[in-house]
């Protein structure tokens, strides 16, 4: 009888063991937000955004569901979405509550134009003087309307002699800057994002995507046949797929066409910032170049790198990029450290199952889902609201207060590296380089250790630059000393007058 | 241990610094004169291996990233030690048919007389990373090099001397020697392979015995 007791006990014993450790197996591995370490590995994180509401037809209050919606932007508290199946846009007000509600929807518009109704409106943006654009995909052109939707003008297939002339004009994304100058990605169209002054003649292409080029490959080209070389990969640049204009007018486009090799190479970039010269100036300072996801393998169904296709930018230099591959938001800050990432396939609240467009208001977060015909809203938790405040205080000058937050984010989240790292800045910033030094040699910071470093080791050559040169005189003086004393010795011994015979 | 082994160990010891300052002279009489033990080389090899496992602990971050996780103490040791093995062996093997004079001990001494100024310069450059900054990293990195460097030149001309070979005959044997370890590494994972094959084959027929019994 004991035998068998004792049996069963050990047995349960291994099962406990055995049950307890598959749980936190998975429980590191299905972290719905996780972030990279410095070795890239990924780390369990606390919520970063939560998902407040998942907003589909009926939750809105609308009679039709919504089909195949595009694009989306939003501007104060108000949010328009393309309905583009249903050739409709809808525009809704943020209101108090974390509520959505319809203020109207149209799928025409009125004025001295031949076509008055849309035809797949892909996206829609709206300058600061409330005007109206919108890529009327279907029918080729690019709508300018008052708010009351009067036409005003509209913006067609850019006239260039390197374009085929037979071409059928296709904008998909828009985006205009506070002079009402319009740039749009166009189906078709890979020479950059599409540029009309605001009177609406097109004024040329700004940023190319250049062309991921390789010296292998060009010779390869030389040696293969005909038949080989059209089989081949060809040199052009691959389309944007979306774009974002920022609070300073930059402009985020977003690339989710590149080949896993070229962005680990960094021969591509999954995301620019464009000034107004049309080059990038996005920066690079994280531990990865700025494409999402690092591991890329094949899970649940999806593989390759993510595809970003929608990026937007908060007030406080956080962007964040959608990845319809597998369903994330990818959050990075002005640095391009990555600051979270959430998200996931799937019918649950929080995944998606095919996301076209992101947009935020204030900070919280707006995710249409084309399949799904949803819109999924978050809010930043207490964790997310800590780091933004961290950041927001940093910029401020406030370091002492952004140091406290960076605690606060560590206390919830001891594996997250910008927390380490941005306490340390703020030691930094105060002059505390003792403590600074700590957090960057915790998170491997290089760069920021030797900025601290620096002066740490200026305050500590200045502090005892009295006991330095005691002991660099001693080291000189002291060898010297005992070479005379040994040389006056030597000359005594054997001078001539104390010779005894 | 008596007094004069004592000091016999001490002086073999010491003759590493001259060897390291006066290469052609020094392993000339490495061998000739007897003045290297395999005590002192042993020392100096030991003082190697310390010298690198020291280095991942205390240099600065910033001149070496140590992945914790993955690090195998052994395996570590074993990149130097097993390359030290391959050229002992692979230069003995190689220069005995050629006229060389030096015999497989003496090889190994000089070897490890020459890995002298590694352990000398890698101690100092410890403490030394931890007083500069990224902008000072090339410092670091051309005196470690440097120390690299040093050990190899010391190496190719310690053969020259046991072997008794010319300049010319000494860099031919230097690169057959580097031809000859990878020779070698081809047959031992070769080898190391046709093994494994044979045992997976003899457990599987036990397998099979198994399932049928």
């Amino acid at each position: 009888m004991k035998r068998i007791f004792k049996g069963i006990a050990a047995l349960s014993l291994a099962a406990t063991v055995f049950a307890t450790s598959a749980v936190t197996t998975n429980a590191m591995n299905d972290s719905y937000t996780y972030n990279y370490d410095y070795w890239g590995d990924v780390q369990a994180s606390p919520d970063f955004y939560t998902v407040r509401r998942v907003f589909n037809h009926q939750e809105l209050g609308l009679q039709d569901r919504m089909k195949n919606p595009q694009g989306m932007f939003a501007i104060g508290n108000k949010l328009y979405v393309c309905d583009t199946g249903n050739n409709r846009i809808i525009e809704m007000m943020a209101g108090e509550n974390e509520s959505l509600s319809v203020v109207k929807t149209f799928d025409s518009i009125k004025g001295d134009v031949e076509i008055k109704e849309l035809n797949t409106p892909t996206d829609i943006a709206i300058s600061e003087d409330g005007n109206i654009f919108i890529a009327d995909k279907g029918n080729a052109r690019i709508l300018k309307l008052d708010e009351n939707l009067n036409y005003l003008m509209q913006f067609d297939v850019p006239v260039d002699s390197t374009l085929d002339p037979n071409m059928i004009f296709q904008p998909s994304k828009i985006a205009v800057d506070t002079a009402e100058r319009v740039y749009c990605v166009a189906t078709g169209i890979n020479k950059g994002l599409v540029k009309y002054e605001s009177d609406g003649v097109f004024s040329g292409f700004v940023g190319a995507a250049e062309v991921a080029f390789d010296w292998t490959d060009y010779i390869w080209k030389k040696f293969a046949t005909q038949a080989q070389r059209e089989k081949m990969e060809d040199f052009v640049p691959t389309e944007y797929e979306n774009l974002y204009m920022d609070y300073e007018g930059f402009i985020y486009v977003v690339n989710g066409n590149s080949s896993a090799e070229d962005l680990k190479a960094e021969k591509a970039k999954a995301v620019k910032k464009l000034n107004l010269m049309g080059s990038d100036i996005l920066v690079q300072n994280g531990e990865y170049p700025v494409y999402g996801d690092l591991y890329m393998g094949n899970g649940g169904g999806h593989e390759g790198p993510s595809r970003f296709t929608d990026v937007t930018c908060l007030e406080n230099d956080i962007y964040m990029c959608l990845d319809r591959n597998r369903g994330r938001v990818f959050g990075y800050d002005d640095q391009g450290n990555m600051m979270f990432a959430f998200g996931g396939n799937g019918n649950m609240d929080g995944y998606f199952r095919y996301p076209t467009a992101i947009e935020h208001i204030g900070h919280d977060l707006y995710v249409l889902d084309s399949q799904d015909c949803s819109i999924t809203m978050f809010v930043p938790t207490d964790f997310g609201n800590t780091v933004y405040e961290a950041i927001e205080q940093f910029d401020l000058g406030n370091y002492d207060r952004s140091g406290e937050c960076w605690q606060k984010a560590m206390d919830l989240n001891g594996n997250y590296n910008q927390a380490y790292i941005g306490l340390g800045r703020a030691h930094l910033r105060q002059e505390e380089y003792g403590d600074a030094l700590e957090y960057f040699e915790l998170k491997y910071d290089a760069e920021n250790y030797s900025k601290a470093y620096k002066q740490y080791r200026k305050g500590w050559v200045q502090d005892n630059i009295g006991i330095i040169i005691v002991v660099l005189l001693l080291l000189i003086l002291v060898p010297n000393g005992i070479g005379r004393v040994k040389q006056i010795k030597h000359e005594i011994e054997t001078a001539d007058i104390f010779k005894v015979d | 241990m008596n007094r004069e082994s004592l000091q016999n160990y001490w002086k073999s010891l010491k003759f590493a610094l001259y060897c390291m300052t006066h290469p052609l002279d020094g392993f000339w009489d490495l061998t000739h004169e007897k003045k290297g033990t395999y005590a002192a080389a042993n020392t100096i090899l030991a003082l190697t291996l310390i010298i690198r496992v020291a280095k991942l602990r205390f240099t600065s971050f910033i001149f070496n990233d140590v992945y914790w996780e993955d690090l195998n103490i052994f395996l570590y040791m074993g990149s130097i030690l097993f390359p030290l093995i391959l050229w002992v062996v692979g230069n003995w093997a190689l220069t005995t048919l050629f006229d060389g004079k030096g015999r497989l001990g003496q090889v190994y001494i000089a070897t490890c007389y020459g890995l002298t100024p590694y352990p000398l310069i890698q101690f100092f450059l410890m403490p030394f990373s931890n007083v500069v900054t990224v902008d000072e990293k090339e410092f670091y990195g051309v005196i470690s090099a440097a120390s690299l460097v040093f050990c190899g030149l010391l190496i190719v001309a310690a053969m020259g001397q046991i072997h008794e070979f010319s300049f010319g005959k000494n860099i031919l044997f230097t690169i057959a020697t580097l031809f000859a370890m990878l020779v070698m590494i081809f047959i031992l994972m070769l080898f190391f392979s046709m093994i494994s094959q044979g045992i997976a084959y003899f457990i599987s027929l036990a397998k099979e015995l198994l399932f049928r019994l």
